[in-house]
């Protein structure tokens, strides 16, 4: 093909590699806060009386840490990589691919002063205030400029699937963001939302589940199609499903928010639909964790050798599992068992650890050696350790956090002979203790793993231009 | 909803559905134009693609989903305002009260509709009804040192009351302390069963506007040397002077409201035991800015034969030793 050619076009890898080198350090910093509110939650003494380093403040710091610095500098990186290595052109805009990244970290360190500080717009997982809000909306149009500009211009006929999953993040996410964070400001630091009652409920979840969707999944997915088929160096399994678990992701997905409302003031109809579109999403999700576990085939034998091909499966595995719980935990009836218990939480991190955080890492371990002129990283067995920890950081912290929802979940609904409840909450409370101390031992793994990765990183990027010679390929 | 909402919701939804079957039945045939099993021809940053066709288990999987989503849909309600051929809703919605809630459970059994809330509601009436009516019929001060009614008591108690008043009934900041037989309406079954019934709301002024700031420090001397604390003597001479604002409620003598039968819930001040606590700063605070106590009324969410069985908790929780001469 003539496009195979046109490699040696002079790519802008100078974005890419800042906004990679922030993913790991933001994904430091994000985790170990996660790691010291696992700790409150089992030695409450550690919030040392300030009211900085309370849970309520530190947990939103936490999870905008991993989800918007962490997860969305990973997609930054590879998706400036991905559009220009499968466009075969330079950047659009590059000063503009710049300032997103200037103002995405001025947006998270905004976030690590402000939400301390307590100032929120308790809006899950849109808690920054309304100035904040503005610099990201600017930031993310700068973000869809480039990405398709650089789509216009591009030197191939086809657009690459990695593509139209990057795309439809980038716009939905733009939507997402500017319709859930319309608020009426009082003052510099503080606003209210111009939807009340029910309504700003359902569209804080439309936000909400969406940012899961297409931030999490979607974007993800868009990083997945790249990486895997490129790790493996395998051909990627089925065209025609990518197109169908594409449209018909993007088209449900949208749907999927009323899940998060069940049993509440949510009017029925909503409530259904918004189960019905969830439980049809399981299918078109798999779609994705079979085109990329089946892209390996006739190469399984990489993973012996390859731990970043190991961490991009596993990572696979991760999420066809928790988008098998997902459409689960929206049936109505399984879902009055595990709301507001710790199962959700479980949920949530085997899709953000185990999912996210593992694409991300395998992505970003492929990408190092490519933008620093090196045949690899500088220490594959540090890598293999890095997979370990990672594994088994997540699986305690999974296991942990089924255990403890479910047992919450049974304590809740036990009653007595009488009719009435057999435990009170604080006993759910006690009951759950083991399993807080086994989730904060997870997430020490999972953090120990992080800062072996920085070290690799470091001395990857220290090391002189092409003084590491990659391994040898095993027939 | 309105028809035209109504129609909105049913015109977005659907197609996604149906759309999403045709997606499927378009890519089971191979319209690639290369036989299954190769590669496309697209290559792209040297990475290509096989025209695999879609695994069959997952296809059918896609329909199976679909066709139970159509049949969902039918069934409840999800496509505006239809209803659902099985007529199912949540709750009654729209009540906006406790008795709008139980008029609407009442009146949706009679037309025998299915309401989920309304089901559950009577269903647990009808099993757990009898075992409290059985003690209802009891006196209070027989249930008291009843075991069995006990049992039922605390765990009413813990589900209902012990957010304010603590899972051991002593009561925090603002919230009486429920064993120390120090009452501020009366600790009498009757009295008890009153306020858990109507509940209590109880109001002590500010007194800044009519005190001043000298004369609020003098009144706080005063009211904590009625507990024998030792104070400023000149201080609280200028206080008691200023009692009689007080007495309305406390007494001449400052020994509360129920000493002398009023209704008031005025606390004795002179127990040395605190509501909202007995520093000097404390005392200062509540004659300052003065009180609002709220405590809920439980006869409609627990109703009289729970209150019932409550009722004897509370009291024994107060008289832990059974009276001489009932034994």
């Amino acid at each position: 093909m003539s496009q195979t050619k046109s490699l040696n076009v002079d790519y802008n890898y100078r974005v890419v590699r800042l906004f990679a080198l922030t993913t790991v350090f933001w994904g430091i910093i994000g985790m170990a806060v996660g790691v010291l509110i696992a700790a409150q939650l089992y030695w409450p003494a550690l919030n040392f009386d300030t009211p900085w380093l309370t849970y309520s403040r530190l947990r939103p710091l936490h999870t905008n840490a991993v989800i918007f610095a962490f997860g969305t500098s990973a997609l930054f990186a590879t998706s400036y990589y991905i559009v220009q290595r499968t466009c075969q052109v330079r950047l659009f805009a590059e000063k503009l691919a710049m300032f997103t990244f200037w103002g995405w970290q001025a947006v998270i360190v905004s976030a690590v002063i402000t939400l301390p500080m307590g100032l929120t717009s308790s809006k899950e997982y849109a808690e920054l205030e309304w100035p904040i809000d503005i610099l990201i909306t600017l930031v993310w149009v700068s973000y869809a400029i480039v990405f398709f500009g650089t789509l216009v211009k591009r030197k191939t006929s086809h657009i690459y699937v990695a593509n139209w999953f990057l795309g439809g993040f980038i716009l939905t996410v733009a939507a997402l963001h500017i319709v859930n964070s319309m608020a009426m400001p009082v003052s510099a630091f503080k606003s209210y939302s111009i939807y009340a009652g029910a309504v700003d409920a359902m569209i804080q979840w439309w936000y909400g589940h969406n940012a899961v969707g297409f931030l999490l999944t979607a974007g993800f997915l868009g990083m997945m199609y790249y990486f895997v088929p490129k790790q493996a160096g395998r051909p990627v399994y089925s065209y025609r499903l990518s197109i169908v678990h594409f449209w018909a992701l993007i088209a449900l997905y949208i749907w999927a928010g009323p899940h998060h409302l069940h049993y509440t003031a949510l009017p029925d109809w909503t409530q259904s639909l918004g189960m019905v579109m969830s439980v049809v999403l399981f299918v078109p999700s798999w779609g994705g964790m079979i085109n990329g576990i089946m892209t390996l085939s006739g190469a399984w034998h990489k993973l012996k050798t390859d731990p970043i091909l190991r961490f991009l499966i596993v990572s696979l595995s991760f999420y066809g599992m928790s988008t098998f719980e997902g459409p689960m935990m929206a049936i109505k009836s399984v879902n009055a068992l595990s709301h507001y218990t710790d199962w959700t939480i479980g949920h949530v991190h085997s899709g953000a650890l185990g999912w996210v955080a593992m694409i991300s890492i395998g992505a970003i371990y492929h990408l190092i050696p490519v933008l620093y002129n090196q045949g690899r990283m500088y220490s594959i067995s540090l890598i293999n350790t890095h997979f370990w920890l990672h594994t088994i950081g997540v699986v305690l912290y999974i296991v942990a956090m089924w255990i403890s929802g479910i047992t919450q979940g049974m304590m809740w609904r036990a009653v007595n002979t009488d009719g009435t409840l057999t435990y009170s909450f604080v006993q759910s409370l006690e009951a759950s203790m083991p399993f807080y101390l086994m989730r904060f031992i997870g997430g020490v793994f999972v953090v120990s793993g992080m800062l072996l990765m920085a070290y690799n990183v470091y001395k990857t990027v220290r090391a002189k231009d092409e003084s590491l010679q990659p391994v040898p390929a095993v027939a | 909803m309105s028809s035209f909402w109504s129609a909105w919701i049913i015109v977005l939804t659907l197609p996604v559905l149906i759309g999403c079957a045709i997606l499927l039945t378009w890519n089971l045939k191979n319209y690639v134009g290369v036989p299954e099993d190769e590669t496309t021809g697209h290559v792209v940053d040297g990475i290509e693609e096989i025209n695999n066709p879609l695994p069959r288990w997952w296809t059918y999987m896609f329909i199976l989903t679909l066709v139970w989503s159509v049949f969902y849909l039918a069934a409840y309600p999800g496509l505006g305002n239809w209803k659902g051929f099985l007529g199912w809703t949540s709750s009654n919605q729209g009540v906006k009260s406790l008795e709008e809630s139980q008029l609407a459970v009442t009146k949706a059994v009679e037309e025998g509709r299915n309401v989920e809330f309304d089901r559950e509601m009577v269903r647990a009436d009808q099993v757990y009804g009898p075992v409290f009516q059985q003690f209802a019929k009891r006196d209070v001060l027989d249930l008291a040192y009843d075991d069995d009614a006990i049992k039922i008591g605390q765990r009413l108690f813990l589900q209902n009351c012990s957010l304010c008043h603590g899972s051991d009934a002593r009561g925090q900041h603002g919230f009486p302390n429920l064993t120390d037989n120090d009452w501020l309406y009366g600790g009498t079954p009757d009295k008890i069963k009153e306020t858990l019934l109507h509940g209590r709301k109880a109001v002590m002024p500010g007194w800044l506007d009519a005190l001043g700031e000298q004369g609020i420090k003098e009144m706080t001397a005063y009211v904590l040397s009625l507990s024998g604390r030792s104070v400023n003597e000149r201080d609280a001479e200028a206080g008691k002077a200023k009692f009689a604002l007080c007495a309305a409620c406390h007494g001449p003598d400052g020994k509360g409201s129920l000493a002398h039968n009023l209704p008031f819930g005025a606390p004795n001040l002179t127990d040395n035991i605190w509501l909202y606590g007995g520093s000097a700063r404390a005392v200062e605070e509540t004659l300052t800015k003065g009180r609002n106590g709220v405590m809920p009324a439980f006869k409609q969410t627990l109703g009289e034969d729970k209150v019932h069985i409550l009722t004897a908790y509370v009291y024994r929780l107060a008289n832990p030793e059974k009276p001489a001469e009932q034994q």
